[in-house]
C-alpha cells in the first residue's frame, strides 16, 4: 500500500503526460494486488482487467488524439493545496469513529450478511457468493450497471462520430 | 503483506490513513490547475479510494475468498465486493465519456490546459458574439 | 507493426489463449472469481490485441462495426429479456425460480443467461469505444 501512495506522488508532481499514464496503470495493479491481499478477488480481476487494461488504452488513445504535454505550473497552487489538507483533517477525524480493521463485531458482518453466506447453498447452490449476489439477489442493481455501460458507450458514439457531408471547422 | 497483519495492533486505522491521503490526492490533482488528461486521472485516483474505504473493513484476518468450500469456515464478507464491483465499471465508463469529451475540447480550442481554456473563453466573451 | 515478424508471431500465439480464457472467466464464473464483466472486458482486450498489431482495417474485417453494435444492444435485451421471462411464467421480474420445475435450476438458468448478457454488453461497449478512438485520428489531424 505504501508503493501506491509513492506512485500516486508521483503523478501528482510530475508534468510528462505520457509518463502519468503508465503510472496511473501501474497504479491500478498495485491497487488489484492490494484487493487480493484483502481477498477481493473478484473485485481485483476486475480492477486489474478495467483499470491497467482498459483504461491505460483508452487514455493512451485519447492521448494520441490530444497531442501534448503538460505545459507550465501558471501558479502556485497554494488555494486548492489549503482546502486538500483542510479536507484530510476532517476525513481523518472522521475515520477515528469507523471499526478497527479486521473487527469481527463491525456492523458491516451483521444484518444481510450472515443470512447470504448460509442460504446460498440450498437457494441458489453457487459456490461463488460474490457471482450469486450479484446475479440473483442483487440482479435488478446489475441490469441497472449494463444500462450505464450501454449508455456510457452511446454517449461516446455521439460525442465522435464523424459526419460524412460536412466537416467542423 | 504484513503490514496488514501489524496494523490490527499499531493502528488498527493504517488502512483508513492510507485512504485519506488517496481520496486527498486525487481531489488536489482534480481542483488544482492543470491538464485536463491528468484531472481525469486523479478522479479516477479518488474513485480507488473509495474501493478501498469500502472493502478494508470487509476483511477477516484469518478468513478467505467469498466463494463456498467445505474447507473453510470463516469467509471474507461479500457485500462490499458486490458494490465496488459496479462501481468499478461505472467508473471506466466515466473515463471513457470524459475522455470523448476531452477529444472533443481539443479539437474546438486547441488545447487541453485549463488555464488556456478559462482565458479562451474569457476572450470570446469579449469580443463579438459569434463564435465557432 | 504488422511487419515486425516477433509481434505478429506472438499475437497469434497469444491471442487464441486470450479468448479461451475470456471464455473460461466467464463459464467458471459460478465457481471461482470472474464473471460477466472481467469476461467481455478480456475478450475486448483480445480484439484491441488484435487490432494495434494488425491494424484497425483488419481488425474490422474480423470484428465489423455492426456486429459490435448490435452486440451493445444485445446484452442488455438479453438481461431484460430474462426479467421478462420471469414475468411471463409466472413471477415477478427477474424472478429465476420459476424457469424451471426445481427452482435451483432455475436460477442457474438465470444467472447464466444474465451473465451471457452482461459480457456481450461489456465487450461491445469497450471494443466500440476503442474503434471511435482510433478512427477519430484517422482522417483528419
Amino acid at each position: 500500500m505504501v508503493l501506491m501512495v509513492v506512485t500516486v506522488w508521483v503523478i501528482v508532481r510530475s508534468r510528462n503526460l505520457f509518463g502519468i499514464v503508465i503510472l496511473s496503470g501501474i497504479y491500478s495493479f498495485l491497487m488489484a494486488a492490494v484487493l487480493v491481499a484483502m481477498d477481493a478477488v473478484d473485485v481485483a480481476m476486475t480492477e486489474a482487467s478495467v483499470g491497467a487494461g482498459i483504461s491505460t488504452v483508452l487514455l493512451l488513445g485519447a492521448l494520441y488524439l490530444c497531442k501534448g504535454e503538460e505545459a507550465k505550473p501558471a501558479r502556485q497552487p497554494w488555494g486548492p493545496l489549503a482546502i486538500s489538507v483542510i479536507v484530510a483533517g476532517f476525513l481523518v477525524y472522521g475515520t477515528l469513529g469507523l471499526p478497527e480493521f479486521s473487527d469481527p463485531n463491525a456492523p458491516i458482518h451483521g444484518h444481510v450478511v450472515p443470512r447470504y453466506l448460509n442460504d446460498i447453498k440450498q437457494e441458489v447452490d453457487v459456490p461463488n457468493v460474490v457471482t450469486a449476489v450479484l446475479a440473483s439477489y442483487r440482479g435488478y442493481d446489475t441490469l441497472g450497471e449494463t444500462t450505464v455501460v450501454f449508455t456510457a458507450g452511446a454517449g461516446v458514439i455521439a460525442l465522435l462520430r464523424k459526419r460524412r457531408k460536412e466537416r467542423k471547422p | 503483506m504484513n503490514g496488514m497483519v501489524n496494523s490490527m495492533g499499531v493502528g488498527g486505522h493504517f488502512t483508513y490513513v492510507i485512504t485519506v491521503f488517496l481520496m486527498v490526492a486525487g481531489l488536489f490533482i482534480v481542483i488544482a490547475p492543470g491538464n485536463l488528461i491528468k484531472k481525469l486521472i486523479g478522479l479516477g485516483i479518488f474513485q480507488t479510494s473509495v474501493y478501498l474505504l469500502y472493502i478494508a473493513p470487509g476483511k477477516l484476518v484469518g478468513g478467505t475468498a467469498p466463494i463456498l468450500s467445505d474447507a473453510y469456515t470463516v469467509y471474507s464478507n461479500p457485500l462490499p465486493h458486490v458494490l465496488i464491483l459496479t462501481a468499478i465499471v461505472v467508473g471506466v465508463a466515466t473515463l471513457a465519456l470524459g475522455l470523448a469529451l476531452v477529444v472533443r475540447i481539443r479539437e474546438a480550442y486547441g488545447c487541453i490546459e485549463e488555464d488556456d481554456i478559462l482565458a479562451l473563453d474569457a476572450a470570446a466573451q469579449d469580443s463579438t458574439p459569434t463564435k465557432q | 507493426m504488422k511487419n515486425d515478424l516477433t509481434l505478429r508471431v506472438l499475437a497469434k500465439l497469444l491471442i487464441p489463449f486470450i479468448l479461451l480464457f475470456a471464455l473460461y472467466v466467464q463459464f467458471h464464473g459460478d465457481f471461482g472469481p470472474g464473471g460477466g464483466f472481467q469476461a467481455g472486458v478480456i475478450l475486448a482486450a483480445a480484439v484491441i490485441f488484435y487490432a494495434l498489431i494488425f491494424g484497425l482495417a483488419d481488425a474490422r474485417k474480423v470484428v465489423p462495426e455492426p456486429l459490435v453494435e448490435s452486440m451493445m444492444a444485445l446484452g442488455v435485451l438479453i438481461y431484460a429479456g430474462v426479467g421478462v421471462a420471469g414475468l411471463l411464467l409466472g413471477g415477478n421480474f427477474l424472478d429465476y425460480f420459476v424457469l424451471d420445475p426445481n427452482s435451483v435450476h432455475g436460477q442457474h438458468r438465470g444467472i447464466f443467461w444474465v451473465e451471457v448478457g452482461v459480457a456481450t454488453t461489456v465487450s461491445g461497449v469497450m471494443l466500440k469505444i476503442f474503434y471511435m478512438f482510433v478512427s477519430r485520428g484517422e482522417v483528419d489531424e
